[in-house]
């Protein structure tokens, strides 16, 4: 692939000027942290997406897919990180599908299971071919995802983080299948960003960074040490000026918490720690590593299945969101558009969505207008949301000011603590320092207290007091003085390098 | 009291009824069993029965011929499938607001029709010369007492009902399309991904469904009575989909629950001769759908449950 640029229709630039090849019998590692346009390039190869300038030559010419079917028929498999799998059928007849064998008027059952079975004898990749997707385990399912790659004669094959699901012995049986792969004249590209494994499993590694390449380099010239320093850094390095924080009295106290995904799987793995009024505690990551589940259960969104949760001395199991938020809890949810914000409902009726049946805002069974109105324009102002009218559908403002609009209600709830997951996520500088600044201000002046989820490493360590990182829902590492923490000791603890021991770790809960 | 029912003659006769009355519910359920495993509710199997059993009418009265009859059954019923298919799959319309909006249409329309060809607009019983589908003696059952009286001399139709019960498990189950439905249905993203047009199938499941609402259309009109009324289907359309639904799209326990309605609606036939309410007596059948549907519903949720306390036992285990 030669000069990729991908730009989304809301100006976020995912792919820029990124060129990168692989050679045949050749396994490359594309590594990167998320949101660093891993994911996008690939959905480019595959047909998924189209690149605004660049090309792909695929074997000495060049081609364009116009969508998945070209690029599967030119000879490139993609195992998605969701599988792409009807659930009730067989393993035979999801592989198969849309180029069943016939036999007269009938589907071919007999030939499907020998297809199945011939590919999965070839490359040692051991399915039963007649058993039902839903009985499999789901490293068994992602077998069959690469023998629909197979079977469709696939020569590139593309996994996109295949690991992430997998324990750690179908992981060791995923590398020898890759291995047999590429024995088999097979191309690779493994997307990931667990090192270790790449290092063992790869011959070259990509490392892309904020959507440009930042090297390629052979296996065996790298370490993990060099690959963490390439794909985690700060681009260019703000500071906020801020007090040290006082401790105050504890808000939030999280004592063993494990919360499951929906697989069953222990997401959140038995956590401690505790927030403070006056001060925020930072949760770095490489995101899937927990900290969306843990965010979820605390703000009652999400379940969690052992452990206890403390918000002011209340447990919060078993209250509902409403009672949760009654405790003094404010979230600032991830995705603004879905969780956060009504879209068709206007800057006004977003900004009271919470409190509409307040005291406060009534006159009689009646909402008070003039109220609302003077409270909606008093935030407008003091969070300098740019919008035309109070009235004007939320769904019409950027990115930037919507997210101003949630933190304009969130702020103004008088809770004592705010989650806030990701909550300059794709928005302009300017607002990203208003938000950050505010944060700051609440728990100083107000000393409230701020669980603060970020992907990006500026602001986790810009802003918050104390820091945790989590690594496969647990806690790796925790820093009492975020001023001390450098980013490539950060990165070698997000990416699984390193691990504080327990002792470390339970002064978190102090 | 019990004597009036409780002798071999009137069981026969009940079986025959119970049999009778399943047919086009069983017809109906059987093609919403296509568009349910391609993951979409058929809401209006009502209409295309309405407008397949006038169709039937019409045709057979104006050719006199009784396939054409058949035929035109079967196209009218056809015919509203693709004006769905066209609505809700190329101009996206919502699926289940348009089934609503055709089948408040194919009520309205039915009758307009009527009245365009026979001047009234209840029934076209003595003036349209429609035809009837014969009925069929079977030789030797016939005489087995009980059994003959239940199962012989149905219409040929009802006959044909239960073959297709085994026609649909063949076409869902051993062809390429019934794959190609299944996986539209299960996930519509892993057919697309292997190149399966979504639309297409679901359009094709629905043609199906539209095929099977002629068939019991056809009986409607030209097997259970010889003429077109106004609003003839009488919920039955909803009861198929909920015999479908409850059976989760398998043809064999979709038939049995289209008999499980079928029974009901015998019952209450049974019951008005007596001096039970009326009025409750006819609503019988449909009491009888929400029961079901209700228990098919509590079954599941206690399923769920128990599959969730232990998981979290194993959790607590650990």
């Amino acid at each position: 692939m030669q000069n990729i640029s991908k730009i989304y229709g809301n100006g976020f630039v995912a792919n820029k000027d990124i060129t990168f090849s692989v050679n045949e019998k050749e396994i490359l590692a594309l590594v990167g942290e998320n949101g660093a346009g891993k994911t996008t390039l690939m959905k480019i190869l595959f047909g998924m997406e189209q690149p605004q300038s660049g090309q792909i030559i695929l074997e000495g010419k060049e081609v364009r897919f116009q969508n998945p079917i070209e690029a599967i028929a030119a000879g490139i498999g993609m195992v998605h990180q969701h599988f792409m799998q009807a659930l009730s059928l067989t393993v035979a007849e999801n592989v198969v599908l849309g180029i069943e064998p016939t036999k007269g008027l009938c589907f071919d059952m007999e030939k499907a299971v020998r297809m199945t079975q011939e590919v999965s004898d070839r490359y040692d990749l051991r399915v039963e071919a007649r058993a039902r997707i839903c009985d499999l385990s789901i490293g068994q399912r992602q077998k069959v995802e690469i023998i629909k790659a197979l079977v469709r004669e696939a020569r590139i094959l593309v996994l996109d983080e295949p690991t992430a699901v997998l324990t750690p012995q179908e992981t060791e049986e995923l590398f020898e299948q890759i291995k047999i792969l590429r024995e088999n004249g097979h191309s690779i590209i493994f997307i990931s960003h667990k090192l270790d494994e790449v290092m063992r499993l790869c011959d070259r590694v990509t490392v892309l960074r904020r959507g440009r390449i930042i090297g390629s380099e052979k296996t065996e010239n790298l370490n993990e040490r060099k690959i963490s320093r390439m794909m985690v850094g700060r681009d260019v390095v703000t500071s906020i000026d801020k007090e040290p924080a006082r401790s105050r009295e504890t808000i939030l106290e999280c004592r063993d918490v494990v919360c499951l995904n929906e697989n069953g799987r222990k997401a959140v793995n038995q956590i401690s720690f505790n927030i403070h009024g006056g001060e925020i505690l930072g949760i770095a990551g490489v995101e899937g590593n927990g900290q969306n589940e843990l965010a979820l259960a605390i703000t009652g969104m999400g379940n969690y299945e052992c452990g206890s949760i403390r918000v002011n001395g209340q447990e919060i199991k078993g209250r509902d969101i409403d009672q949760i938020r009654a405790l003094g809890v404010a979230h600032i949810s991830e995705d603004r558009m879905r969780m956060g914000s009504a879209g068709e409902l206007s800057v006004k009726e977003n900004l009271i969505s919470d409190r509409m049946f307040k005291k406060e805002f009534r006159r009689g069974p009646f909402i008070d207008r003039k109220k609302v109105n003077d409270f909606a324009d008093a935030c407008i102002r003091e969070y300098e949301i740019a919008c035309d009218h109070r009235d004007e559908p939320i769904r019409m403002l950027s990115g930037g000011n919507m997210q101003k609009v949630i933190v304009a209600r969130e702020f103004t709830s008088g809770a004592n603590l705010i989650v806030a997951n990701q909550p300059t996520r794709g928005v302009d500088i300017g607002t990203c320092d208003m938000i950050r600044r505010k944060l700051i201000d609440k728990t100083r002046k107000d000393g409230i207290g701020a669980l603060l989820i970020s992907a990006d490493l500026n602001e986790v360590l810009e802003v918050s007091d104390r820091l945790l990182v989590f690594y496969k829902g647990k806690i790796a590492a925790y820093f009492e003085n975020v001023k001390e923490v450098t980013e490539e000791e950060l990165g070698e603890y997000m990416l699984g390098l390193k691990t504080m021991n327990q002792e470390q770790i339970r002064e978190a809960a102090g | 009291m019990l004597e009036t029912y409780w002798n071999v003659e009137w069981i026969g006769s009940f079986l025959f009824s119970v049999i009778r009355i399943s047919t086009p519910l069983i017809f109906a359920a059987l093609g919403a069993c296509f568009t349910k495993k391609a993951g979409l509710l058929n809401m209006a199997l009502e209409s295309m029965m309405l407008v397949g059993a006038l169709c039937g009418v019409l045709a057979s009265a104006a050719s006199q011929s009784l396939f054409l009859g058949f035929l035109g059954a079967v196209a009218g019923a056809v015919a509203i499938a693709g004006i769905i298919c066209y609505c809700a799959f190329f101009l996206k319309t919502d699926l289940y607001l348009t089934s609503i909006s055709i089948n408040l249409a194919a009520s309205g329309g039915t009758v307009f029709i009527l009245y365009l060809v026979c001047g009234q607009k209840s029934t076209s019983a003595g003036i349209l010369k429609s035809l009837t589908i014969p009925k069929l003696t079977i030789p030797l059952i016939e005489k087995i007492p009980v059994l003959g009286a239940a199962v012989s001399g149905h219409n040929v139709l009802t006959y044909v009902a239960f073959f297709c019960v085994f026609l649909v498990y063949f076409l869902l189950k051993k062809t390429r399309i019934g794959l190609r439905i299944k996986s539209v249905g299960e996930n519509p993203h892993a057919a697309e991904s292997v190149g399966i047009s979504v639309r297409r199938i679901q359009t094709i499941s629905f043609l199906i469904s539209g095929v099977f609402c002629g068939c019991a259309g056809a009986f409607m009109s030209m097997g259970y009575v010889s003429w077109f009324a106004r609003d003839m289907l009488a919920g039955r359309g909803f009861i198929s989909m909920s015999a479908t639904n409850i059976s989760n799209a398998s043809p064999f326990l979709s038939m049995l629950s289209a008999m499980m309605f079928g029974l009901s609606q015998a019952i209450a036939n049974a019951l008005q001769i007596t001096s039970a309410p009326a009025e409750l007596v006819s609503a019988l059948p449909y009491i009888m759908t929400i029961l079901l549907v209700m228990l098919f519903a509590l079954i599941r949720i206690g399923r769920r449950r128990r599959k969730m306390a232990k998981l979290a036992g194993a959790i607590q285990e650990e």
